[in-house]
């Protein structure tokens, strides 16, 4: 069967070109039934009853977990704790973690491709603490090489948190290389999964990282619901920021409280069960696709894509060489966001703008630029759609008013 | 007014705004406005001499329908009382939000009446608009 028809949104769409995958995915079929099944056939909550559909609750619930650990290859399923999204996921870890470990003048390590997620957390968290962020330079290409990582590490460095796979340069980062270097160190490294995740194939054993957070959304999966890994040693020392049910071991009215073990001592309250039931059969849907040959695929229609914008002579690429489904262009001397709401005229959904990415702008020497980002759904024929419209783009401003 | 005249109204005003480009002076006030939906960043400052606006002038990033209606609004502005300034920015953002409005003393910045058929663009008209009154409204209650 065609990909295509396992998705609700190109079959009611059909004339639809979208082609912000970086923002959020389609859901196929499957995802969509498995939410609907807990909510028509046995919707209770986790972790509570005595009864049967409660209990089919909790296996679901603990499947999906169960899930989530063997896609990312976790050595145990208690190092899988289900968030809101990356971005709680960071806020998770750092107010949790390293708001107690972090002291004055100690370092974290960014860099200024980082989408606000893994930037505001920690800006606040200097702003308690005292510490300090420095940020490793990025090659011409806008890239991470170990070098630069080593260069950056001073004896104050603690924490080196990045994205695996940038979401306005598209870049992977040496993440295993860069781990082996930070752990001879004492430092530990945090991945923001939110974009790799839903990508290629990643392994937290084989990273060897002691974070990694991402989103379900962006990987076919509901939105509202995340993941926080994290080692165990390291995941049991973070302490929950948000309290209440479901969290707690017991408690007595002198205020002595005693919480759960991992994972549920930091999964207050009643959880997103849709959400995690939703982000497991996505997990399905993902491997049975296979992690490799997607990333496969959307190289190939990356290259596609590329080879086509550079053959107009009105388009600049900013990203010409990264290695993933990602490209940032602009029309020459046209504002990103008209560009984006002209190809809207023609069905086609690209993001304008900064992407969150707001400090990348000291590095790209540009502000805003329209994004393209792939997944396995897409295809040439659509990529053909977009160069014929942008090669009419002569037109864009006499068709804005 | 015509369609073909409306979009080469926009698109001189586009390609060759009015006063771009800030100047050290520190007889204007500044104002920085910051679209918090969408990616505008537009810079102005406005010269004020005996209630009467002499001057305005801007600088930034936008797009076509922000930077277009800042050139023309800056035309439309300048050499009017702060009052009238008021009166006009008011029947303007009536005009955006779909509200009664007198066509007559919003000049060239009648161009954008059909903006609110496209809700996505509605910020972007209205961007310099909001910026300009805001500084009109604290230098009235300043005096």
């Amino acid at each position: 069967m065609d990909i295509r028809e396992e998705f609700p949104m190109l079959l009611n769409n059909k004339d639809l070109i979208y082609f912000d995958n970086a923002a959020t995915t389609f859901k196929p079929q499957l995802v969509i039934d498995a939410i609907t099944e807990y909510y028509t056939s046995y919707t209770s909550n986790a972790h509570r009853g005595d009864y049967n559909i409660s209990l089919k609750t909790d296996m679901k619930y603990e499947g999906a977990r169960k899930t989530v650990k063997d896609f990312i290859n976790a050595e145990k399923q208690e190092e899988i704790v289900f968030t809101s999204g990356t971005t709680d996921g960071i806020n998770k870890i750092v107010n949790g973690y390293f708001v107690n470990t972090l002291k004055k003048d100690d370092e974290i390590l960014l860099t200024k491709s980082e989408h606000a997620s893994n930037l505001l957390p920690w800006f606040s968290l200097c702003e308690k603490n005292g510490c300090k962020i420095n940020y490793i330079e990025l090659d011409k290409d806008l890239k991470v090489t170990l070098e630069n990582v080593e260069k950056a590490i001073t004896p104050k460095t603690k924490v080196i948190s990045l994205a695996q796979l940038t979401n306005v340069v598209g870049d992977i980062r040496p993440i295993k290389e860069i781990c082996k270097l930070a752990h001879q160190k004492g430092i530990i490294v945090v991945v923001d999964g939110a974009q790799s995740v839903a990508h290629i194939k990643v392994d937290v054993q084989d990273l060897d990282c002691d974070f990694l957070v991402f989103s379900g959304h962006k990987m076919c999966g509901p939105t509202g619901i995340g993941v926080l890994y994290g080692k165990y040693e390291l995941l049991d020392q973070v302490k929950p920021y948000v309290t209440g049910g479901g969290m707690n071991a017991t408690f007595l009215s002198s205020g002595e409280v005693e919480y759960k073990s991992l994972p549920q001592r930091l999964e207050a309250g009643t959880q997103n069960i849709e959400g995690a039931i939703g982000l497991g059969s996505a997990i399905e849907y993902l491997n049975l696709l296979d992690m490799d040959k997607i990333h496969e695929y959307e190289l190939k229609l990356r290259e596609y894509l590329v080879k086509k914008l550079k053959e107009l002579d009105n388009i600049e690429v900013y990203n010409e060489f990264s290695d993933s489904g990602i490209v940032a262009f602009n029309i020459k001397d046209v504002f990103s966001q008209d560009t984006a709401i002209f190809l809207n005229d023609y069905n086609i959904c690209v993001r304008a703008g900064n992407h969150c990415a707001k400090i990348l702008k000291d590095e790209l020497e540009i502000k805003n630029t329209c994004r393209i980002s792939l997944y396995f759904y897409n295809t040439k024929d659509e990529i053909d759609k977009l160069i014929s419209v942008l090669k009419m783009s002569d037109m864009l401003l006499s068709k804005i008013l | 007014m015509n369609p073909e005249l409306k979009r080469s109204i926009l698109i001189d005003n586009y390609k060759n705004p009015k006063n771009k480009g800030l100047i050290d002076d520190d007889s204007y006030i500044k104002i920085n406005t910051n679209n918090e939906s969408c990616i505008d960043e537009l810079d102005f400052m406005i010269k004020i001499e005996d209630n009467i606006i002499k001057d305005i002038r801007f600088d930034g990033e936008a797009c076509a329908i922000s930077t277009s209606t800042a050139s023309v609004m800056i035309k439309t502005l300048i050499g009017k009382t702060v009052d009238e300034a008021l009166k006009i920015i008011e029947n303007y953002q009536n005009m955006i939000d779909e509200k009664e409005y007198d066509d007559i003393i919003l000049e060239e910045a009648i161009i954008y009446n059909d903006i609110y058929k496209q809700p996505n663009r509605k910020k972007c008209a209205l961007l310099p608009w909001n910026g300009i009154k805001d500084a009109l409204v604290s230098f009235k209650n300043r005096e």
